[in-house]
């Protein structure tokens, strides 16, 4: 349980840590910032990083904040950060409601968000999240600055398309319209455990029909994704159980659900339909 | 491997201690510093008998490499009591048998009181999220919310 050895870095400056993981990358070198998730890997010596950039000292990376109708949450900004309040708007309630279900009170004081997205793990509620709001991940090198869409972005369990060298250091993503409804549903076995599904949704309703539906399912496929079948099943439907059903019965239908020792296909896709009806649920309170 | 030196200030004290990289905030603890109240129970992350007050925050001290924690200000389950007397926390985990076997019992300590001390005013379902955050196996987390119950009033009183 002691992790292997490893040089580390303390950079003050993204330039800096970029310049550093640029030497490092090929040598296994690995960012660490709330240390939350590759802690443990390293404990386990499932991850042996032969180097470690620690970006905590780089204050650039607190930004968390709305400019021009986008959220930005620079790459030091940790979970217990999103409180009621911390940022407006639906968007900010949203964040809010999810908080909570990740890991527990004190890993939420260290882990961070940007750091939930490089991990890529196929249970990370902020991955989901991001996904349902279309982020952009800005990952630094020193090639410079590439946007990355969220779409583009996930390669599998816990892996991306971020190169060796890229260090994410900020998220963005554009926020919800004024009004809009959202909802989160998670079920795992244990409190703070790793979620077997989960459903985040937001929609808006006008004159009694949904509009703009949104639909993101996470842990139940290797990576979190829109369900364009569960939002067409809302778009323009009443916001009854009716509508709430057929979605929840199209984002099963739809989804490729990863099984292991614990969990058939059978059973998460049960977990994703009851999710998806509860989230929606949830946006109607 | 290069030892990095690295000065923290404990409980109030300032050490100054060589380290590897590798070496966790939990080990350093233990073993460089010889405080040994913050116990290794999984040492990855998940039962939080380790649990140490960074800056104000809880932290899993398994979960942080002792290098990080360089001129950080930590407090530990050695420096809650002020004497011989007790902190709140620690006299309602006593007189609410909040304890059996012990192990669980400093980092329930450091975690509930880093969060009334960010929060002072935390509703029940509050208490309950945050105790749940430590595994106790002696099943005894109704005596340890009654224990955090009264010391939350017993901190709030003081000032």
């Amino acid at each position: 349980m002691k992790p292997a050895p490893f040089t580390y870095h303390r950079p003050l400056s993204i330039d800096e840590a970029a310049r550093i993981l640029s030497d490092v990358a090929e040598h296994d070198g690995r960012i660490i910032a709330g240390g939350q998730s590759l802690a443990p890997m390293m404990a386990f010596r499932v991850a042996r990083p032969h180097h470690l950039v620690d970006i905590n000292e780089i204050a650039a990376l607190d930004v968390l904040t709305i400019e021009d109708a986008a959220l930005r949450i620079g790459a030091r900004v940790r979970h217990a950060r999103f409180i009621p309040g911390a940022i407006a708007g639906p968007t900010g309630e949203l964040f809010a409601k999810v908080m909570p279900n990740i890991a527990n009170y004190s890993v939420r004081s260290r882990g961070t968000f940007c750091g939930s997205l490089a991990h890529a793990d196929p249970a990370s509620e902020w991955c989901a999240l991001a996904t349902l709001l279309d982020a952009e991940i800005i990952a630094h090198s020193v090639r410079g600055e590439r946007r990355i869409d969220v779409r583009d972005y996930f390669d599998g369990a816990m892996s991306t398309t971020l190169a060796p060298d890229e260090i994410v250091i900020e998220a963005r993503m554009p926020v919800l319209r004024e009004g809009t409804r959202t909802g989160f549903y998670e079920f795992s076995r244990r409190k703070g455990d790793f979620a077997i599904a989960m459903a985040i949704v937001a929609f808006s309703v006008e004159n009694g029909r949904i509009t703009s539906p949104r639909v993101s399912i996470g842990g139940a496929e290797p990576y979190p994704r829109r369900i364009h079948e569960a939002e067409a099943a809302l778009d323009g439907a009443a916001p009854d159980a009716a509508a709430f059903a057929a979605a929840a019965d199209a984002a099963a239908a739809a989804v490729d659900p990863m099984e292991d020792a614990m969990t058939d296909a059978a059973y998460r896709r049960d977990i994703v339909r009851a999710a998806t009806r509860r989230g929606l649920e949830q946006a109607m309170q | 491997m290069t030892k990095h030196t690295i000065q923290l200030t404990i409980n109030d004290q300032t050490r100054t201690i060589s380290i590897d990289a590798r070496k966790t905030l939990l080990d350093a603890l233990r073993e460089d510093c010889n405080l040994t109240g913050a116990h290794a129970g999984c040492e990855h992350g998940v039962c939080g008998a380790c649990t140490v007050i960074v800056e104000g925050e809880p932290v899993r001290s398994c979960l942080m490499f002792a290098v990080q924690a360089q001129g950080k200000t930590i407090r530990t389950v050695e420096g809650l009591a002020q004497g011989s007397a007790l902190h709140p926390m620690q006299k309602a985990f006593t007189e609410q048998h909040a304890v059996q076997c012990g192990y669980c019992t400093p980092g329930f300590l450091m975690l509930t009181v880093a969060a009334l001390e960010k929060t002072p005013h935390m509703d029940d379902e509050a208490l309950r999220e945050v105790v749940a955050s430590n595994l106790c196996r002696c099943t005894g987390y109704e005596n340890i919310l009654a224990a955090v119950r009264i010391a939350a009033d017993d901190m709030r009183r003081r000032p």
